[in-house]
């Protein structure tokens, strides 16, 4: 079940460092929306934010509200263990479990949750030609994951994500690592997932944000050694043919970042 | 530092002959080669490759020469025992070898030695894991850094203090635990007492003293591999909705395995080695039992060796602690190669713990 995030003046700390700030926006389910904007201006620490992967690094602590589906994700009753099972996060380097096979990979999350043995061959089947890699992966599933190409990798840890079917899929910056066929292969699988997940994705690559987004978000840094910010947020067509603000404007036009 | 000046050669000129010995730095190319001073190199500049070639090579050899010696000087002097050996070398339970009819057998010390140091793993690997794994991922750093500190110096204490400790505190603190062994596990048969109430100079307790000596060995290369796990494995579990435990199932566990084995063989080595606290602790016996419980009933082969030098015949008696010290041998070989074995088996799945 796809869900909507409603972020309320939401502040993000490292230690003393304030990295991100007076970040308010809404995330529509069952779509993608893209966060673009230069590197360091926060975009992938406000993504963790939605997840509370952020608090993972020592000192490092948020303040605000996330509301998922009028849900706090920061209320204090709130296990964020149980938060990052209902969204889940792809990273930007390929990170499945090396010691693990294919579908040991698929299953982890799974094994968490308490998913009965039996019922492990059909989720990790289905999880794999949900990441569109199970024509690939069929017979090899036994093999180690680490064994697959990166592309094969990404898409690999993209069914580990969707396997504990969460609401929202988190992606930051999941094609960085990627060459352009396994780039097209993920934002393909990006236009099917998004019918039952509400997707967020950090992205440098402006075109991957036009192509696969439906609203797009600006981040820029309020000032030099400022915390980032976000400048503006809109539907994807309007943000890359006629932005509101002039720096969203200089930097799709690549005048800077 | 400066680099040793390296020895000019002066620009080597087409059919100028290299010194015999010397290795040419730059090709000595044919009689039209052109002259690329750049390419040439400094001349002499290799010496130091040279030189760190035959350091590094000498000491592979050397040490394959200290092996083969100290293999040879056991098998030499243990097969001139065990000619002599009145009784089956390897099936007899007894360690007479000082008479006239010497009759002695390594049956009761392999058990002896093997039991003991059982008990002690079975102690010192999962406290030495759970000890690493609070170092790496639990305590705060700076108790961290104290906990690792004082591990380390738990290896730094030499054997004999572990043995005074051992056998002048340790001991009599073991009666009630032996007793209550005994009395609610004594049907398995490694907890069988046959003398309840017995000082408990026994195979157990060494294996405890043992455990305490081999522990920092597993803590410390636990607690490095355990360090190296990626943070993108980490987060990889967090981010499934990990809890820590699980996190640390999914993640740090599987690619510490091989470290925590290597540790856990390099420490079972030196259990199944032992021979001062041992020796001081046990009261020995040259019974085949499996019961740890029993003092009086069984010893280990270093420990043998080193209760029995000093009255030892020669060359017979001495010739026959040889024999068993070359059963120790053969047996922490079998150790090592298992442990090869098991790391190997899924190296496949290493990943970049390999």
């Amino acid at each position: 079940m796809a869900k909507r995030i409603d972020v309320d003046n939401l502040d993000a700390y490292y230690g003393k460092t304030k990295a991100v700030s007076g970040i308010s926006m809404t995330v529509e389910p069952r779509s993608v929306t893209a966060f673009i904007g230069p590197s360091g201006c926060g975009k992938s620490t406000f993504l963790r934010t939605l997840n509370r992967m952020h608090e993972v690094i020592p000192g490092a602590r948020v303040d605000g509200r996330v509301l998922l589906d009028d849900e706090d994700l920061y209320a204090p009753q709130v296990d964020p263990v149980a938060v990052r099972r209902t969204v889940g996060m792809v990273f930007q380097r390929p990170n499945p479990f090396p010691t693990m096979s294919v579908y040991e990979n698929v299953a982890a999350g799974l094994k968490l949750n308490g998913v009965r043995k039996a019922d492990l061959d059909d989720v990790v089947e289905k999880s794999l030609r949900g990441a569109n890699l199970w024509e690939e992966v069929k017979g090899r599933l036994k093999k180690p994951g680490a064994g697959l190409s990166g592309g094969q990798q990404q898409r690999l840890c993209i069914a580990r994500a969707i396997a504990v079917e969460p609401a929202v899929l988190l992606m930051d910056e999941p094609c960085s690592a990627l060459d352009p066929i396994s780039t097209l292969a993920i934002e393909d699988l990006m236009g099917s997932l998004k019918e039952r997940f509400t997707i967020v994705i950090v992205t440098h690559n402006m075109q991957q944000a036009a192509r696969v987004s439906d609203r797009t978000a600006f981040f820029n840094l309020e000032g030099p050694g400022r915390p980032g910010t976000l400048i503006e947020m809109d539907a994807t067509e309007k943000i890359f043919s006629n932005p509101g603000v002039k720096d969203t404007e200089d930097y799709i036009s690549g005048r800077f970042g | 530092m400066t680099p040793p000046p390296p020895t000019r050669r002066p620009a080597t000129t087409p059919g100028g002959q290299a010194s015999p010995g010397s290795v040419p730095g730059p090709p000595s190319g044919g009689p039209e080669a052109p002259d690329h001073p750049s390419l040439r190199g400094r001349g002499g500049g290799r010496a130091g490759d040279r030189v760190f070639l035959g350091l590094s090579r000498g000491a592979g050899i050397l040490l394959l020469i200290v092996i083969a010696a100290i293999a040879g000087f056991l098998l030499y002097r243990g097969i001139n025992a065990i000619k002599v050996d009145q009784g089956n070398f390897l099936t007899t339970a007894g360690w007479d070898p000082n008479g006239l009819k010497p009759v002695f057998g390594v049956a009761a010390l392999v058990v002896g030695t093997v039991l003991s140091s059982i008990v002690a793993m079975v102690i010192a690997v999962p406290v030495g894991v759970g000890v690493a794994l609070f170092i790496s991922h639990y305590a705060p750093r700076r108790l961290a850094q104290l906990l690792g500190w004082v591990v380390d110096l738990l290896a730094a204490v030499p054997s004999v203090v572990y043995g005074l400790w051992g056998t002048l505190f340790l001991v009599p603190k073991m009666m009630g635990i032996h007793t209550w062994l005994g009395s609610y596990l004594g049907w398995v048969p490694v907890f069988n007492q046959s003398q309840p109430g017995a000082y408990p100079r026994t195979l157990f307790t060494a294996g405890v003293v043992l455990a305490i000596m081999v522990l920092p060995i597993i803590t410390a290369m636990s607690r490095e591999v355990f360090l190296q796990t990626p943070r993108a494995h980490e987060e990889a579990a967090l981010a499934l909705g990990a809890t820590r435990w699980e996190m640390i199932r999914t993640a740090v566990l599987p690619f510490g395995r091989p470290g925590v084995i290597s540790g856990s063989m390099l420490a079972l080595g030196r259990a199944l080695g032992e021979t001062m606290a041992v020796a001081m602790v046990i009261s020995q016996g040259f019974n085949v039992t499996l019961h740890l419980l029993d003092p009086g009933t069984s010893t280990t082969i270093a420990a043998n060796i080193a209760n029995g030098f000093g009255e030892a015949s020669r060359p017979v008696g001495v010739d026959a602690l040889i024999a068993s010290g070359l059963v120790l041998f053969v047996i922490t070989l079998i150790v090592n190669g298992i442990a090869r074995w098991i790391v190997a088996r899924r190296k496949e799945f290493a990943g970049s713990a390999a």
